[in-house]
């Protein structure tokens, strides 16, 4: 069940379009930031019906970009480590491993508490301060092995 | 040098209206609104200012395709999903500098005749999606943006439409496939977006640096722009550098600058002081050149001369002791994760490369799996339906033409070479 809150915010997305279908995008991202950062069948059938467009060219869409978490549910922090190949250079696998380790869980995996998900991504866009990740929406920066410790123990302390 | 384009990102506060008005903004759009949208696209012609998404297309001439009839809605949608590996330079605009953006899509649009503007931004940019909506935000307040824009008859709206992970929207037509909310998947050119582009109106499609550089051509004219490097190639160019140099980060040069004064000159040189081994001159599409090669003036005619690209102009630097089937490796790995999945070649070439270098660079190589990937690089490019695949193909034989004993040392040894 949508909120109104997210029904609201869809409609404020679809007044930058001529065509309904064109707030698809927005529609799902605004209903899964809503839900926990996870985004049920149930959920993109609502939205296929308030945009009045077919469930199939929804799921079609959903599947397609990598940002729409609907495969299996991730936990509250979402991290993402960059691994291409300017992070990589600086030590991104160093990264990873290490937080596979202080986590507990393997790439792909949430913890049992559902606190963290850990993954990995193509590119951010932030090569100049490599090695980094995204945390949900926000970026860190030139990590380090004791930068990542303290991001993760601060994310912690503060849920 | 006069900066265009980074000239307020370290002023602080840059991203509110009163500072970019305060440092100078918002007075080419005055004067545009003056002028013949006609004299605006000559003017842009005149510059030769040329694409900084990465193919260098003239700007100019991509606007005049656009059909001049006044009953037809036309659209401008600025290419704000960077995602080329290496490349972090649109981010440093619409981060910090928002306006800047803003004026230039608002010239644009008017020179085209579109009243309608998105900006398509990359969803992990969401920050960057935030500040651009703010600045659009103030803009209406002040009446830059909406009905009769500064007093004149011209209205305009922008707005931000943030994508969701996928490379592949970058490509012009997958990026309109995904603003009308489907798959960004490429569309079959011609028809091409100047005549049916966005919901098959005509539609221009340009690159945040690029639209950056508008007001400053607007203001200073073409002749200024064009005597700033290489006059078929003008300019200044934001250099993103990462990899293993001392001081990776943006830098903002004029165009046809060496890859040896940047790298040595501006970033201080190699890290730890090691050899150079390889470097990528723009974004990883572009295939490495090697120390030998690195005079090499950045431009779009001397980088192709060279037999690669200049593309986003994003440089990573690689030092000895790089293993380069690792690095051909974690770039297959992003093309094929990223292939849209429409053609045959890309979508099972890019798979197809990566499974094979996946297995050489564990150890676990085959006799012949160096000519099974020419022989796929060769099935792979100018046969699929966007450059997706070529960059693939690119990548790996720019890594093949320069350090191929690696590859088969790695398939015979089940090691590297290099001792990284």
């Amino acid at each position: 069940m949508l909120t109104e809150k997210t029904l609201e915010k869809i409609k404020q997305i679809q007044k930058n379009y001529h065509s309904k279908k064109s707030a698809v995008m927005g529609a799902l991202m605004a209903v899964q930031r809503d839900s926990g950062n996870n985004l049920t069948r149930e959920d993109m059938d609502a939205v296929a019906k308030i945009l009045d467009v077919n469930p199939v060219e929804i799921h079609a869409v959903a599947g397609f970009y990598t940002m729409y978490n609907w495969k299996k549910p991730v936990g509250r922090h979402h991290i993402q480590v960059c691994w291409n190949l300017s992070c990589s250079l600086l030590g991104a696998e160093h990264l990873i491993s290490h937080m596979e380790k202080t986590l507990g869980i393997t790439l792909g995996e949430t913890t049992p508490d559902s606190m963290f998900t850990l993954t990995t991504a193509e590119c951010l866009g932030s090569c100049g301060t490599a090695p980094m990740m995204q945390i949900g929406d926000d970026y860190y920066e030139d990590l380090t092995v004791e930068k990542v410790d303290k991001i993760l123990a601060d994310l912690r302390a503060r849920s | 040098m006069e900066k265009i384009l980074l000239k307020n990102i370290d002023k602080p506060e840059a991203y509110k209206l009163e500072n970019y008005v305060a440092n100078g903004g918002y007075k080419s759009i005055r004067k545009a609104l003056e002028m013949e949208p006609d004299h605006i696209i000559q003017m842009v012609k005149d510059s030769n200012l040329r694409g900084r998404g990465g193919a260098g297309f003239p700007a100019g001439l991509k606007w005049s395709f656009i059909p001049k009839d006044p009953t037809l809605q036309k659209y401008l949608c600025c290419n704000a999903d960077e995602g080329e590996p290496g490349t972090f330079k649109d981010r440093a605009i619409m981060d910090k500098d928002p306006h800047l953006l803003l004026e230039g899509m608002m010239i644009t649009c008017y020179a085209i005749g579109a009243s309608i503007g998105y900006v398509y931004i990359r969803g992990e940019f969401e920050y960057g999606a935030s500040m651009l909506e703010a600045a659009i935000d103030e803009a209406y307040e002040k009446g830059f943006l909406g009905k009769d824009i500064f007093g004149s008859d011209f209205s305009l709206d922008l707005y931000v439409h943030r994508g969701a992970g996928a490379y592949i929207c970058g490509e012009e037509t997958a990026l309109l496939e995904s603003l009308e909310g489907g798959r960004g998947q490429p569309r079959k050119k011609p028809p091409f977006p100047a005549l049916a582009g966005l919901y098959a109106k005509p539609t221009v499609i340009n690159n945040v640096e690029t639209l950056g550089c508008i007001p400053a051509i607007l203001e200073k004219g073409p002749e200024w722009f064009k005597a700033i490097g290489p006059e078929k190639s003008p300019g200044t160019r934001i250099c993103g550098v990462s990899g293993h140099v001392k001081k990776p980060g943006l830098y903002e040069l004029p165009m046809g600058v060496p890859l040896r004064e940047l790298i040595f000159d501006h970033c201080g040189g190699m890290r730890g002081n090691k050899p150079l081994k390889a470097v990528i001159p723009g974004g990883v599409s572009a295939p490495m050149l090697v120390e030998a090669d690195i005079d090499t003036p950045m431009d779009f005619d001397s980088m192709a001369a060279k037999g690669t690209m200049l593309g986003s102009s994003a440089v990573i630097v690689m030092e000895e002791g790089t293993c380069m089937v690792k690095v051909a490796y974690i770039t297959s790995r992003f093309f094929s994760h990223e292939s849209c999945g429409k053609c045959t070649p890309c979508r099972e070439g890019t798979s197809w490369q990566t499974r094979v270098l996946h297995r050489i660079e564990h150890g676990e190589g085959r006799p012949g799996d160096v000519e099974l990937l020419e022989s796929l690089c060769e099935n792979i490019f100018g046969r699929t339906f966007c450059p997706l695949g070529d960059g693939a193909v690119m990548a790996l034989r720019g890594a093949l033409k320069h350090f191929k004993e690696e590859f088969v040392y790695h398939i015979q040894h089940k090691k590297c070479m290099v001792d990284s």
